[in-house]
């Protein structure tokens, strides 16, 4: 299989112009005849099916969610970068696609992230527009601050609910077409299965989880919108219902895989304090703007932190990367962090933390400025731990948090099934091996408002002439059969052993072989035990109750199914890639100071894996990666 | 530490429910109240029998889906939090606690602890937005909004929609949720040329879906997690007024 991006002719800054000006449009009228699937409701699903709503399409909207306004996005906290350049200090497009494509260690194609830093401009106007209440100035202009990864604000913000603030501005937006009779929205529908036919992305099958209903549709384009897939480490710092079992679907259909591995593992947030835990909360990357990061220098320290003087403490990412310190990338946060701790130096009760320390901060600027930009973060440190980091350092540790792989897709976010479309977190993009801060609120909204109506228009226009299909095509019928069949499958197991049960040991076994640093032992030992695992867990599984009811366990050992092969998948793909890019660190790949190896020479592409079936090794289909306008780097923070 | 816990179970819509007694040992302090109904759960399914259904996903008290009366308090004893946040260290040992669905006429009951708050989309739809389709807005900093409009804007925006102001109200109004997306929108230009419109059809449709009138306790804003402030409300109704007067 020749994989084709697709990226149009032209130089950097013309393509994403020269895309669009010869792109196929569908004329207003012909619209409505062309109905599409969103799944997924967050920044990138409310978006898409908003903006393809307003211009005429009839829209099928979908989220497990009982209420689309629920979507994780909502539980962004930073920001929204955009190459406004408001402070002067030196942005521009160019800059943040160089950021990004250096922050994603040159993993990512120069044309998507051009495009997305691209977009960013406008992205903060339309938000605007709908009365996104961003910070702002006294004098009323907007407010900007630094992210973790760049030398310059370009980070949008409202307050630590940026995510929450955009998401609303983008389900309103939805809500408004609800209202016109242009989107029927399916809240507590989950997609199970997507129905091709002929090759091309026809209909879903989605389970109505109040009633336990398997209901079909049909359309002439299928989006899935439904981020990341983090949850799979069981401990994450994504919501329980978070899940990999579309794009899973998708993939067992004939859609490839890129890099599904490649897991952003965020370097700030609350430690595991047992083993009842079932998620780790985030604290905003922002808090590294003025928090400082450190550990004891003497190993298992059993003083309290502020007991410990000033010189005997190992500000350690100061240390290692003095020009970007405590604002180093996500990734090397978090192995830097990993490193400590393994070396015996983490902190609190399970020594699995390290300190982010606002003493200084509060001495030069004043508890009430720190209060004001942090306030609500460290109330809600406070509401889960008990302790005031006004007065002692917060601890922190990293936990899983972002999928940068996801569904393969070309320059028109279209995956290898023609009419199936991905967006936001569900695809491979913009990100490569690493995502910067505030960039992932930025990619979803950008693809969805931005992208999708372009690049779905000129897909459309070539159905418009060809027979509409209905729910009761034969492929339907066989589809919705063998997916009540998964379902009875789970419901009859009778073992002995809950589906969390199964979900945390294969959690921890990721975590361990396929997180913050991988081996070809570890991973080869990894792939064995997620396969024992997934045969006990077909035979010894437990789910309450029947399938033709509300059944949260049945919708979690659905989801679990999915992440047993998923897990599989994302370790051969880290055992594939022998070099350490981004988020992905090879222990037999680094330098003598411990950082990434990455080998240009051998694996500058994106790698796309295909199904070929249960029990049956994944084929890899390598993207090259060509690099036109910029010249490859080590990736030095130092 | 052990609790002994009083919940209440059922089946759906139609059927009766009530509450049944539970124990529960090993509980540790540290624990979230969700992870301790996790731990419950566990231990019903694997006696064979039905676990208890509840709302929640993101579990850091943002996205608003958990919402239990937990002694009779919507989202538990402790002010500011949601049931996610709660931790098992607000309890003593031995305590007895009553886990209880959100409940107004609005709000069905689904199964258990579930409920249909569907009726909150409804009164977004009504006109909680502003007419702004995607395109070429105008450039953003044309738009001149002072620190303190942005501020005050953005505290009535920060309802997560969970609707603990409705379980607390006698009245199962839901004025502080309808009003604090009213005054969050009108606060600011680019909402204030449709607050007229978007008063009257929002409050209408609050009034359609079975929500009752506001009863003046302010209880609300006292179970709110997000503490939205009851000064929304009488912002909603000072609009209200003024649309009705200004009306052609």
């Amino acid at each position: 299989m020749e994989l084709d991006a697709k990226i149009p002719e032209g130089p950097l800054e013309k393509k994403w112009s020269n895309y669009k000006a010869q792109a196929k449009l569908v004329n207003p009228a012909n619209r409505k005849k062309l109905p599409v699937i969103v799944v997924g409701t967050g920044l990138a699903g409310s978006s898409a099916a908003a903006s393809l709503a307003e211009q005429g399409y009839p829209v099928y909207s979908f989220c497990f969610q009982d209420s689309a306004r629920r979507a994780h996005s909502v539980a962004a906290q930073g920001g929204v970068n955009a190459a406004k350049n408001y402070q002067n200090d030196g942005d521009s497009v160019y800059r943040m696609f160089y950021d990004t494509l250096k922050g994603g260690d040159f993993r990512a194609r120069e044309a998507n992230v051009y495009r997305l830093a691209e977009c960013s401009l406008n992205l903060i106007d339309q938000a605007v527009a709908q009365g996104v209440p961003f910070a702002r100035e006294y004098g009323g202009y907007l407010s900007n601050r630094s992210f973790g990864g760049v030398q310059v604000s370009r980070t949008f913000y409202a307050r630590g609910q940026t995510g929450q603030q955009l998401l609303l501005g983008a389900y309103q937006a939805l809500m408004r077409q609800v209202a016109a009779g242009k989107v029927d929205l399916y809240s507590r529908h989950e997609m199970l299965d997507l129905v091709v036919i002929d090759g091309k992305a026809k209909g879903i099958i989605a389970r109505n989880l109040d009633t336990g209903a398997i209901e079909r549709f049909a359309a002439e384009a299928v989006v899935i919108a439904t981020g990341g897939f983090g949850k799979i480490y069981y401990l994450s710092t994504l919501a329980m219902g978070c899940n990999g079992s579309a794009i899973w679907r998708a993939h067992k259909r004939g859609a490839l895989m890129a890099c599904p591995s490649w897991t952003q593992i965020h370097p700030t947030c609350l430690p595991q304090a047992g083993d009842y835990q079932s998620k780790l909360t985030l604290m905003s990357e922002s808090l590294r703007n003025d928090g400082r990061i450190w550990v004891p220098k003497l190993a298992n320290e059993e003083r309290q932190a502020n007991d410990i003087p000033e010189e005997e403490r190992d500000y350690y990412l100061e240390r290692r990367y003095p020009s970007f310190g405590n604002l180093a990338p996500r990734d090397i946060s978090s192995r830097a962090a990993k490193e400590r701790i393994d070396a015996g130096f983490g902190v609190g009760a399970q020594r699995n933390a390290v300190y982010l320390d606002f003493s200084k901060a509060i001495q030069e600027q004043g508890k009430d400025k720190v209060k004001e930009k942090y306030g609500n973060l460290f109330s809600m440190y406070k509401k889960i731990t008990a302790d005031d980091a006004y007065t002692a350092p917060m601890k922190i540790s990293p936990a899983a948090h972002f999928s940068m792989g996801g569904l393969w897709v070309d320059y028109e976010l279209m995956t290898t099934i023609p009419g199936l479309f991905a967006i936001g977190e569900a695809n491979f993009g913009d990100h490569g091996a690493n995502r910067l801060g505030a960039n992932s609120l930025l990619q979803a909204c950008v693809d969805g408002y931005f992208i999708l109506p372009y690049t779905l228009a000129n897909y459309l226009s070539g159905e418009l002439k060809k027979e509409r299909l209905t729910i009761h095509h034969p492929q339907f019928e066989l589809v919705e059969k063998e997916v009540t069949g998964q379902l009875e499958r789970l419901c009859q197991i009778n073992g002995t052993k809950t589906t969390d049960y199964f979900h945390k040991q294969l959690g921890k076994l990721l975590y361990d072989q396929c997180g913050l640093s991988r081996s070809e032992a570890g991973l080869k030992a990894a792939i064995k035990g997620i396969q024992v695992l997934r045969e006990e867990f077909y035979k010894d599984l437990i789910v309450p109750g029947t399938q033709g009811e509300i059944n949260a366990e049945l919708e979690k050992a659905g989801r679990v199914a999915d992440y047993l092969e998923i897990a599989e998948l994302m370790c051969n793909d880290a055992l594939s890639r022998k070099e350490s890019c981004g988020a992905h660190f090879r222990e037999e790949y680094q330098t003598a100071e411990g950082e990434a190896l990455r080998d240009d020479e051998n694996y500058c592409y994106v790698s796309a894996w295909e199904w070929k079936g249960e029990n049956t090794a994944p084929v890899l289909h390598p993207e090259p990666l060509v690099f036109e306008f910029i010249k490859l780097s080590v990736r030095s923070y130092s | 530490m052990r609790v002994h816990l009083k919940i209440w179970r059922q089946k759906d819509a139609g059927t009766a429910g009530k509450l049944m007694d539970y124990e529960l040992d090993n509980v540790d302090n540290h624990m979230s109240f969700l992870e301790m109904m996790d731990t419950l759960n566990e231990q019903l399914i694997l006696k064979g029998e039905m676990p208890v259904e509840f709302d929640h996903d993101c579990r850091e008290g943002i996205c608003g889906t958990c919402g239990m009366m937990i002694n009779g308090q919507a989202h538990g004893p402790v002010p500011g939090l949601t049931a996610c946040q709660l931790h098992m260290r607000e309890f003593e040992d031995g305590a007895t606690i009553y886990v209880e669905p959100f409940r107004a006429a609005a709000f069905p009951v689904k199964r258990d602890l579930k409920v249909d708050r569907s009726a909150f989309d409804r009164i977004i739809q009504a006109g909680g937005f502003i007419t702004a389709s995607t395109g070429q807005p105008a450039e953003a900093n044309t738009i001149l909004i002072t620190h303190e409009t942005a501020e005050s804007a953005f505290d009535s925006a920060a309802c997560i929609g969970c609707g603990a102001c409705v379980a607390t109200c006698k009245n199962s109004s839901a004025a502080l949720f309808t009003s604090a997306k009213i005054a969050h929108l009108a606060k600011i230009p680019q909402g204030e040329k449709e607050a007229a419109k978007r008063v009257l059809k929002m409050v209408s449709r609050m009034d359609e879906e079975g929500f009752g009138h506001c009863s003046n306790t302010e209880a609300c804003e006292v179970e709110c997690p997000q503490g939205i402030s009851v000064l929304n409300i009488a912002r909603m109704n000072w609009e209200y007024t003024k649309a009705n007067l200004l009306k052609d």
